[in-house]
């Protein structure tokens, strides 16, 4: 293949890593900039999100002889919600009862990270498994021909983005957010219930990130470790972005999302992750308001 | 009264070394060997506690200084047939440089950015171990050759396949560490490090450097650290990448917490109990980590001052 | 004996964005002398001793101090050298002891005293934290846990604490705020005697305290020197009694 198409294909893989990433990063994003809250149990809400998947689809697939797009769909609508009920429960019985220390937090998500994960290896088991996708559909191009899914997906994150922005930027409920992000205290005295605010805003970025590994999966397996990598990189992401920055952590999920693909191109994966980890470790040290991110109040 | 409880505390430290020196005659194999990692965990716990418990600095990357250890001492016996004493000593030094190091560079942040930082250096020096296969095997690891499996010190012959040797080498090994721990603790440099827990603002205003003391307790609980992961190494034969993973930083800080974080017995305490939970969970099921999360989740809900700081709040002020 | 000047400042500024809570401040305050600070809230009085003490830095001017420019020097370094600052917010730790609170800043004098001769140990450590705990009458609470004393003697601890030091410029931040008057009475007491061993920089807000103890009183108004003199001459000043005095 030439270069050109060469790098178009790379692009593509990219812009679809790039969509997944975005959406995880912006849930972890998302409750950090809320409640200050270091979520280290979010890759695992997206394990969790493409484990219920295939438990969905497969079970209606198998129980009512539906069509895979059928099955996806039920997914698409109850793994976010299974996922979001599950973190609130988690909420409200540790985190909230932890008064959101952060250091606390930590340790305590660390806690769910091993009791989420190690409950689905109790129940799903250490198999990886495959969620058959909606539809199929090959696009070809002059020189390669690429899964209409693919793209399907992008669309898709893209669409979720938008979303997540009008309710952020134009709604009510996105106004009691920035407020509660902004001064906690002053929007408890002008009556914001904090609670539920603190409760559906750790529910709204497990959910985030349910979706985009509901996405995911008909595309890559689901398995019990699954959401090691991704909570890396979300990391990564909103770190570059700067922490709490949503615009940040968009751009760079999609610089992150694009250059992996072509980084690991050039070198061997651990080296692109070690030089990566080494640089954004470098970034929080001695430019802690991210790349693209305000100055930290 | 100070001179008082300054006895009661080297009594009941000295008791506790005299019960592990007891507890060999007693133990079947299974629990002498299970015993044998303990101590060898438990100073790496202690190490973690100088800085987590004393310092108030959550790292969640200790992991790197117990593989630099590790590696220091395996590779070096392996690679150069270095005697056990040297590569011994070539762990603690790769430990002290590579805390001093980290140190440098992550004290200049603080709270959560300090333990992302140092979870996120752990990750590179993991994936380093991992990058350079050829040489460590990653995490199938290598099993160290039979000229490292003894040594001679001052004339006299030393046999580390010899189970009860091993014990006790490990069991000096802790006593020395819970001696400077209390030496550290109990006098001017630990008064420092808590003030730093405490209040560090406060303590820069009573003219203390806080960012060399804090640097200091870095490379001294990376130091000790690296210790146990030599000591590991060299009784065990065997380095692997798995001592470098993440686990392995959240383990320490699970010891900690559970037996008592700024207490020098809590590691010690947490350490066994935890270790014998996993040990016992494990016989069950594959999923033994689960027991991990959980301990984390009740500790940090219920039990925030761990086992020895709930005795000492309740009962025994004096407990260092 | 000629008086020294301890410390001085020039041109000594610091702003926060458009704010100048500090502005082109020239300040002096001789060896041995009781000098009080005062001015209306937000007047830059806390903002310039935490210039003094290096706690903020300055966006512009110069601060010398025995004779030694100390305007780049961190905070720990100027304790060392010899300037003590007391918090307005009570600030001990609450959960060491009485005695460990005050054996820190006695390693501290400990360390500076070093040059001169053998460090001590442990024995002279709490040789001089009980000495400095008795000076404020707190001897007989060495073993308490601070943060359950009573706020009174909260109060002197902090005193000892700076005391501990051994500085030979005390700043004293608002140290009155929430004593009762017998306990006032103490503490002005207090004050004489430790001028007789250091200078005191007095941030004050009850005038009956300020005229009881100063030499000189220096008034500050939106972050520039108004006026500067004896007790007698700033009450005296119209400039002052408009500003700030009032009633006075």
């Amino acid at each position: 293949m030439a270069f050109g198409p060469f790098l178009l294909l790379a692009t593509f893989e990219g812009l679809l890593q790039a969509a997944i990433l975005t959406l995880t990063a912006l849930g972890l994003s998302l409750v950090f900039g809320v409640m200050r809250v270091v979520n280290v149990a979010h890759g695992e809400f997206y394990m969790l999100g493409a484990v219920i998947a295939w438990w969905v689809s497969t079970f209606v697939s198998s129980m009512f002889g539906m069509p895979p797009a059928v099955g996806f769909i039920a997914a698409l609508i109850v793994s976010p919600l299974a996922v979001g009920a599950i973190a609130m429960v988690g909420e409200r019985l540790i985190l909230k009862r932890l008064n959101y220390n952060p250091e606390s937090t930590i340790v305590a998500t660390i806690g769910m990270l091993y009791i989420i994960q190690q409950s689905v290896l109790l129940t799903y088991g250490p198999d990886a498994r495959r969620v058959a996708a909606p539809f199929y559909y090959r696009i070809q191009l002059p020189w390669f021909g690429y899964s209409g899914y693919n793209l399907f997906v992008i669309a898709a994150a893209a669409v979720l983005l938008l979303i997540v922005w009008f309710i952020l930027s134009r709604t009510r409920i996105g106004l009691i957010m920035r407020a509660t992000q902004f001064d906690a205290e002053t929007a408890q005295a002008f009556g914001i219930p904090i609670d539920r605010v603190y409760s559906l805003v750790f529910a709204a970025g497990a959910m985030l990130a349910a979706i985009g590994a509901v996405l995911v999966v008909p595309i890559r397996q689901a398995h019990y470790l699954m959401g090691l990598d991704p909570l890396l990189l979300s990391f990564i992401t909103v770190i570059i972005g700067g922490l709490g920055s949503l615009r940040g952590t968009v751009i760079a999920a999609l610089l992150i999302g694009l250059s992996d693909g072509i980084i690991s191109v050039f070198f061997s994966p651990t080296l692109a992750k070690m030089i990566s980890t080494l640089l954004v470790a470098l970034v929080l040290v001695f430019k802690p308001e991210g790349l693209f991110g305000a100055k930290a109040r | 009264m100070i001179q008082s409880r300054q006895s009661a505390v080297i009594i009941l430290h000295i008791a506790a070394i005299l019960l592990l020196f007891v507890l060999q005659f007693v133990l079947p194999d299974y629990h002498q060997l299970a015993m044998t990692r303990v101590m060898v965990l438990a100073i790496f716990a202690m190490g973690y506690n100088m800085l987590f418990g004393y310092t108030g600095l959550l790292s969640l990357g200790h992991a790197m200084f117990f593989a630099a250890g590790l590696y220091g001492a395996g590779l070096t016996a392996y690679y150069f047939g270095w005697s056990v004493p040297v590569a011994f000593v070539a762990g603690i030094g790769s430990g002290f440089v590579l805390s001093l190091v980290i140190g440098l560079v992550s004290l200049r942040t603080s709270g959560v950015a300090f333990m992302i930082v140092t979870m996120m250096f752990a990750q590179v020096a993991y994936l380093t171990t991992t990058y350079f296969t050829d040489y460590t095997r990653g995490e199938e690891g290598l099993v160290l050759p039979q000229a490292a499996r003894s040594f001679d010190l001052l004339g006299v012959h030393f046999d580390l396949t010899s189970a009860v040797l091993r014990y006790n080498l490990s069991l000096v090994l802790l006593a020395a560490t819970v001696a400077i721990t209390l030496l550290i603790v109990r006098g001017p440099l630990g008064r420092a490090l808590v003030a730093i827990r405490e209040n560090e603002p406060r303590t820069v205003m009573l003219g203390y450097d806080t960012f060399r003391l804090k640097l200091m307790a870095v490379t001294l609980s990376g130091t000790i650290s690296a210790m146990a992961g030599a000591t590991y190494a060299l009784l065990f034969a065997y380095i692997g990448a798995g001592f470098a993973t993440i686990q392995y930083s959240i383990e320490a800080l699970l010891f900690t917490l559970l037996g008592g974080a700024g207490t020098v017995l809590g590691p010690l305490v947490g350490t066994a109990a935890m270790f014998y939970l996993i040990d016992i969970a494990s016989s069950y099921t594959v999923a033994y980590m689960l027991a991990v999360g959980i301990a984390l989740v009740l500790l940090v809900l219920f039990f925030p001052k761990g086992i020895l700081g709930t005795i000492r709040e309740r009962w025994l002020p004096w407990l260092p | 004996m000629a008086a020294v000047t301890l410390l001085s400042t020039s041109g000594l500024s610091r702003q926060f964005g458009g704010l100048k809570a500090v502005d082109q401040v020239d300040f002096s305050i001789r060896e041995g002398e009781i000098r009080a600070l005062i001015g209306p809230n937000g007047a830059g009085k806390t903002t310039f001793v935490s210039l003094l003490s290096g706690r903020i830095v300055p966006s512009a001017g110069r601060i010398s101090f025995a004779g030694e420019d100390i305007t780049a020097m961190p905070a720990h370094g100027r304790v060392r050298k010899g300037i003590a600052y007391t918090f307005q917010i009570t600030s001990i730790y609450p959960t060491m002891t009485a005695f460990d609170n005050v054996a820190l800043p006695v390693q501290t004098a400990l360390k500076k005293a070093k040059a001169a001769g053998p460090a001590g140990g442990a024995a002279v450590i709490a040789q001089r934290s009980l000495a400095a705990l008795e000076r404020v009458g707190l001897a007989d609470r060495a073993g308490v846990k601070a943060g359950t004393m009573s706020y009174g003697h909260q109060r002197l601890l902090e005193v000892a604490m700076g005391l501990a030091l051994e500085p030979r410029l005390l700043i004293l931040d608002e140290p009155t705020q929430g004593l009762s008057d017998g306990e006032i009475d103490n503490f002005c007491a207090l004050v004489k005697d430790i001028s007789r061993t250091a200078t005191v920089l007095l941030i004050e807000h009850n005038m009956p305290v300020v005229m009881r103890l100063a030499d000189r009183i220096t008034v500050l108004d939106r972050g520039q020197i108004l006026a500067d003199g004896t007790p007698a001459e700033i009450r005296a000043n119209p400039a002052v009694q408009a500003a700030y005095l009032g009633t006075g």
